[in-house]
């Protein structure tokens, strides 16, 4: 299982170009502890409605899922292989989600289902 | 033999093997936490009225553990830069914080379970009086810490103030000693209970900090239903054990391979830099994946 | 297997290659990270498995026909089990009095006689022996791309399956709640069968997880130079799109596997309805659960996976058919996008399954909608193989027999499963044995058919003998008869209401015991048990050439005097016999597609993927 590439094929990215991601990553990790702040405190202010809250948390949480996704995981800029893998488990994902919770939603009315 | 792609990438994917094989893997992982939040989903809007358990658990402590997993994230690819221009040492000092962060957030993580399996719900056969915030007010359910014979009790449920029989084996020796029953035990009450909107169980809160709780002693022939919060309480329980279970499963396992790469495997970047690179940049994009799974858990189990 | 012709051919390029120490035994057999290794042992672990889940039934099929001979002798007496009822008290106790089979060792042999035959001997047979030995062979490479991953799911899968076997003989027995689990039954229950069953499966599970990355990583990465995908192997896209199935079907069943495991060991409710009553009390749980979700969580997994257990088969069945007439496979990009449709669609039929769960009706149409348009790639592949057929010289050996069996018998199973897909008609047939013969006859004379047919068709490849051809045909045309013997009453009986799961075969029900009863089972859809358990036995017969040839022709077969003894264009022919580790003695350069059969022009009526 070994690989005869040397140190000298390594990729390796120019020094600017990575202490360019570096701040990115910076800002990145900055801008997810802000979320976390403002998940946690607009929590604290109890909304009169349920469905604004939660709304919010996970407008709050998708906003910080992206940033992992498409800076720490370089889904930014990734191959094409790899989008095409995701496109595919995204939409059995919804799938799986969408399809069940609307079994649910049109289950006859008065069923018990709990 | 020699398997191709191992650590340059394949001319027309543009990609390494093993980063192919961890995508499809966190694919695989996406599906499997699907499934467990549409269960979420699905057992949180079933619960009837008041039955859904929320408010109980310690936000502070969840929102440090929030940014000490952020932070790990940002070591790992921190280390994986430093690697890019050459510098080992750095990357060796991030993965190392990194590691601690695994290990903090475990620990603090161990710290709550243990403050869950202390507490405890009784459920009373008629109501009797406790404070929710300054107010008194008639209720059939406690929760709060539960006290017998002078300890703190940990685990405990309906069966145990039953007590057991003596168990002996064939030749009649005594293998397991007879727990006695219980007559009646000391519960420490909390003065808010789930069954409140979120709004006045916060407020209950405040009010009653650091304000000493009475005691209250209950009978073992009142209980209905006793349970300490351990995932049999309540389907709120049950998913917020398995899900952080779980959680916590893929921490141990992405930190005990970071740690493999880092320490004994470290080798490799003498031997094979290029590869020993892809290594780090796939474990961490396994352990970005466990980070945010966390960002959706955190909400969705603390504060929702 | 591997080591008996190693000496005698291309011994030249095997040495060549074994520039390293000679590996131990154990190393070379047991602990291989070889894709050929791996894949004889998937073989033989999944058709040990396969014979285990097959006598399994025997034993229930027999219980079932004492249903109907009961009727016949005072006081419906039941008999004990012939030559194993004594054995079977012996190893498993009260479950088994007297050698007569009890009601509840019947739920646990059909539980583990589907787990089985699915999780451990049709998954692992199609996609782990076969896809590990020919699909990297078929794409021109070395090996797979995590050779050590391979080994540790072909590890996880065995232990699994020690697991699932404990669980006989523990105190309370295997599950006994069907191999669909649902609860509250499974939980309430009172054996700890279904926590190993439990284990066991999510030791299954991972297993499929790792070898599907393996397998897609594989195919991704590794394919030979000029292996574009378009001149893949029809088998290849079959495995390719298997991987996915189980890729992103099997982690939700793994997620409910966990919950339910909560369930029956930590007390948990996931799936306890609120209230539940388990022998006239209340039980001593939270409630709060929901049974559907189970549901819905095995069914999204339970649909995938049964394209899981046909699509190598297909693709077995195209490659044998390619070959043995001679000509390229009609609508190859028909195939291939065919096979894609089924791989996304059948995501999203699940809950036909469930008809009868009380769904709503908006629902219920949304899935009847998916489950007929999934039916639609289903039937072009038939006609396309059937297509491929027009026109050729056929070589009617023992694989292409089989191949040829396939395509009917897959046909009356596919289209058996319409009326299940219509909830109207679903309501009528659901849980009765016409169920059960609609999913046999897909996977027992279908897969199974197809599976055999591609032992006999890569025998020669994998020792450099072929496996006799006498002994084949009689094994063929035995199992062809049996089987349709076996399933072909299922329909009737199903049909006229006999419901699955019946350890007297429905006696209760029958007019035997309730003279005259409006719709009560009449005495010749009860006696049919009788003919099937004849069936059942004669198949189990058939076997027997099929086992003693296929042990004794590794030594003593026909040699086969080339590496490509079939005159194949696949890659996997292309490789010295056996294919040492490593495969190629040089890297191929594919230049055509895969069927460049008959070509004008050329002196061969078959050119290979990496011959100009
Ligand atoms: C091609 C079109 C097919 C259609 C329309 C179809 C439809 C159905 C439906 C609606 C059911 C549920 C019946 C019920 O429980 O009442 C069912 C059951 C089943 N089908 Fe199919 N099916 C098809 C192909 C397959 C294939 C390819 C397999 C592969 C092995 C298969 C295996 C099964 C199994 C195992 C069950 C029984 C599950 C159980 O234990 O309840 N079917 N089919
Ligand atoms: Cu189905």
């Amino acid at each position: 299982m070994s690989d005869h590439s040397h140190s000298t094929e390594a990729h390796k990215h120019s020094p600017q170009e990575v202490s360019k991601h570096v701040k990115i990553y910076i800002g990145v990790f900055l801008a997810l502890l802000v979320g976390t702040v403002v998940t946690v405190g607009l929590n604290a202010v109890h909304f009169d409605s349920i469905k604004l809250t939660v709304a919010i948390a996970l407008f709050v949480a998708v906003i910080k899922a992206s940033l992992v996704a498409c800076y720490f995981m370089h889904l930014i800029s990734e191959k094409k292989m790899i989008y095409v893998i995701l496109g595919f488990t995204a939409f059995f994902f919804v799938g799986l989600m969408f399809i069940t919770l609307s079994a649910y939603a049109d289950l006859p009315a008065n069923t018990v289902t709990h | 033999m020699e398997i191709p792609f191992t650590s340059k990438p394949r001319p027309d994917t543009g990609i390494y093997n093993s980063k192919v094989g961890i995508w499809l893997f966190l694919a695989s992982e996406v599906m499997l936490f699907g499934a467990l939040f549409s269960a979420y989903i699905l057992l949180r809007v079933g619960a009837p009225e008041g039955t859904w358990v929320h408010g109980l658990l310690n936000i502070p402590i969840g929102t440090f553990n929030t940014a000490v997993l952020i932070t790990s994230s940002v070591t790992v690819v921190l280390g994986w830069a430093s690697l890019q221009v050459g510098n080992f040492g750095r990357y060796k000092f991030y993965q190392a914080i990194t590691i601690l962060c695994a290990l903090a957030f475990l620990g603090i993580k161990s710290y709550e379970y243990r403050e869950k399996f202390l507490h405890h719900e009784v459920w009373l056969n008629h109501k009797i009086k406790v404070k929710h915030g300054h107010q008194e007010v008639e209720t059939d359910r406690i929760i709060g810490h539960l006290e017998y014979e002078g300890h703190h009790q940990y685990f405990w449920n309906t069966k145990r103030l039953k007590g057991t029989p003596e168990e002996k084996d064939k030749d009649g020796k005594v293998i397991k000693a007879a727990v006695p029953p219980v007559e009646s035990f000391k519960m420490i009450p909390d003065a808010f209970h789930y069954t409140m909107t979120p709004k006045e169980l916060a407020h209950a809160r405040k009010e009653s900090a650091g304000v000493a709780h009475e005691e209250i002693e209950i009978k073992a022939s009142d209980v209905k239903r006793l349970s300490a919060f351990v995932p049999s309480h309540s389907t709120y329980f049950a998913i917020y054990f398995t899900l952080t279970g779980l959680h916590g499963l893929h921490v141990l396992g992405g930190a005990i391979v970071i740690f493999y790469i880092w320490g004994p495997g470290a080798k490799m970047w003498k031997t094979d830099p290029q590869r020993y690179m892809n290594r780090v940049e796939v474990s961490g994009l396994f352990w970005h994946f466990v980070d945010l799974v966390w960002i959706f858990l955190f909400p969705v189990i603390y504060l929702l | 297997m591997q080591a008996t012709t190693h000496t005698e051919s291309h011994k030249g390029a095997h040495d060549a290659h074994h520039h390293h120490h000679e590996p131990g035994f154990l190393q070379k057999y047991v602990f291989s990270t070889d894709h050929k290794i791996i894949g004889i042992q998937y073989g033989l672990t999944a058709l040990a498995f396969l014979f285990f889940g097959f006598l399994l039934m025997l034993c229930m099929r027999w219980s079932i026909a004492e249903g109907a001979n009961a009727a016949q002798i005072k006081d419906y007496v039941i008999r004990p089990i012939p030559l194993v009822g004594g054995l079977l008290e012996k190893l498993l106790g009260d479950v088994a009095p007297k050698g007569i089979m009890s009601a509840d060792l019947y739920n646990s042999f059909g539980a583990m006689h589907g787990t089985i035959m699915v999780f451990l001997a049709i998954v692992p047979l199609a996609f782990g022996a076969f896809g590990n030995y020919v699909v990297p062979l078929q794409i021109g490479a070395p090996d797979m791309a995590f050779p050590r991953v391979n080994m540790a799911s072909y590890q996880f899968y065995f232990i699994g399956g020690v697991i699932m076997f404990v669980s006989f003989f523990i105190p309370g027995g295997a599950a006994q709640a069907g191999w669909t689990s649902y609860s509250p039954l499974a939980t309430t229950i009172p054996t700890h069968g279904q926590a190993f069953w439990l284990v066991g499966m999510v030791f299954l599970i991972s297993s499929s997880l790792l070898g599907a990355v393996n397998f897609i990583a594989t195919i991704i990465q590794l394919r030979a130079p000029g292996m574009t995908w378009m001149r893949l192997p029809f088998f290849v896209w079959a495995q390719f799109v298997t991987g996915f199935l189980l890729l992103l079907a099997f982690p939700p069943l793994e997620a409910a596997g966990v919950m339910q495991l909560m369930d029956n060991v930590f007390g948990t409710s996931f799936f306890l309805p609120t209230g539940l009553a388990v022998g006239g009390r209340l039980a001593d749980v939270s409630g709060g659960g929901s049974p559907l979700l189970w549901q819905h969580l095995f069914w999204f997994l339970g649909h995938p996976e049964v394209y899981v257990l046909i699509l190598p088969g297909m693709g077995v069945v195209a490659e044998i058919i390619a070959n043995n007439t001679r000509k390229s496979l009609w609508g190859y990009k028909s195939l291939v996008y065919s096979v894609l449709a089924i791989g996304f669609i059948s995501f999203i039929v699940w809950a036909h399954h469930m008809y009868l769960t009380g769904m709503g009706t908006k629902i219920s149409a949304f899935f009847q909608t998916t489950t007929m348009i999934i039916s639609i790639p289903s039937v072009i592949i038939l006609t396309c193989l059937f297509i491929s057929l027009w026109g050729g010289s056929i070589r009617f050996n023992t694989p292409m027999l089989f191949a040829l069996a396939f395509l009917p018998m897959f046909g009356i199973g596919g289209l058996t499963g319409l009326p299940l897909g219509f909830a109207a008609a679903d309501l009528h047939l659901h849980d009765t044995y016409y169920v059960i013969a609609h999913f046999h006859y897909v996977v027992a004379p279908g897969t199974i058919f197809a599976l055999m047919g591609g032992i006999y068709y890569w025998f020669p490849k994998m020792t450099g003998r072929f496996m006799s051809e006498f002994w084949g045909k009689v094994h063929f045309v035995g199992s062809f008869i049996f089987m349709n013997v076996v399933f072909q009453p299922m329909f009737i009986q199903g049909m006229a209401g006999m419901i699955r799961r019946m350890a007297d075969g429905g006696l209760n029900y029958s007019t035997f015991k309730n003279p005259g009863a409006v719709g009560g089972l009449g005495a010749d859809v009860m006696n049919m048990h009788k003919i099937i358990l004849i069936g059942a036995v004669c198949l189990g017969l058939c076997q027997i050439p099929f086992i003693i040839n296929l042990f004794w022709s590794i030594k003593n077969g026909k040699k086969a005097t080339s590496d490509n003894p079939w005159g194949s264009t696949t890659l996997e022919w292309q490789t010295p016999t056996p294919p040492p580790h490593g495969n190629f003695d040089k890297e191929p350069i594919v230049v055509r597609g895969p069927y460049d059969y008959s070509l004008p022009g050329k002196d061969k009526d078959f050119t290979p993927q990496n011959q100009a």
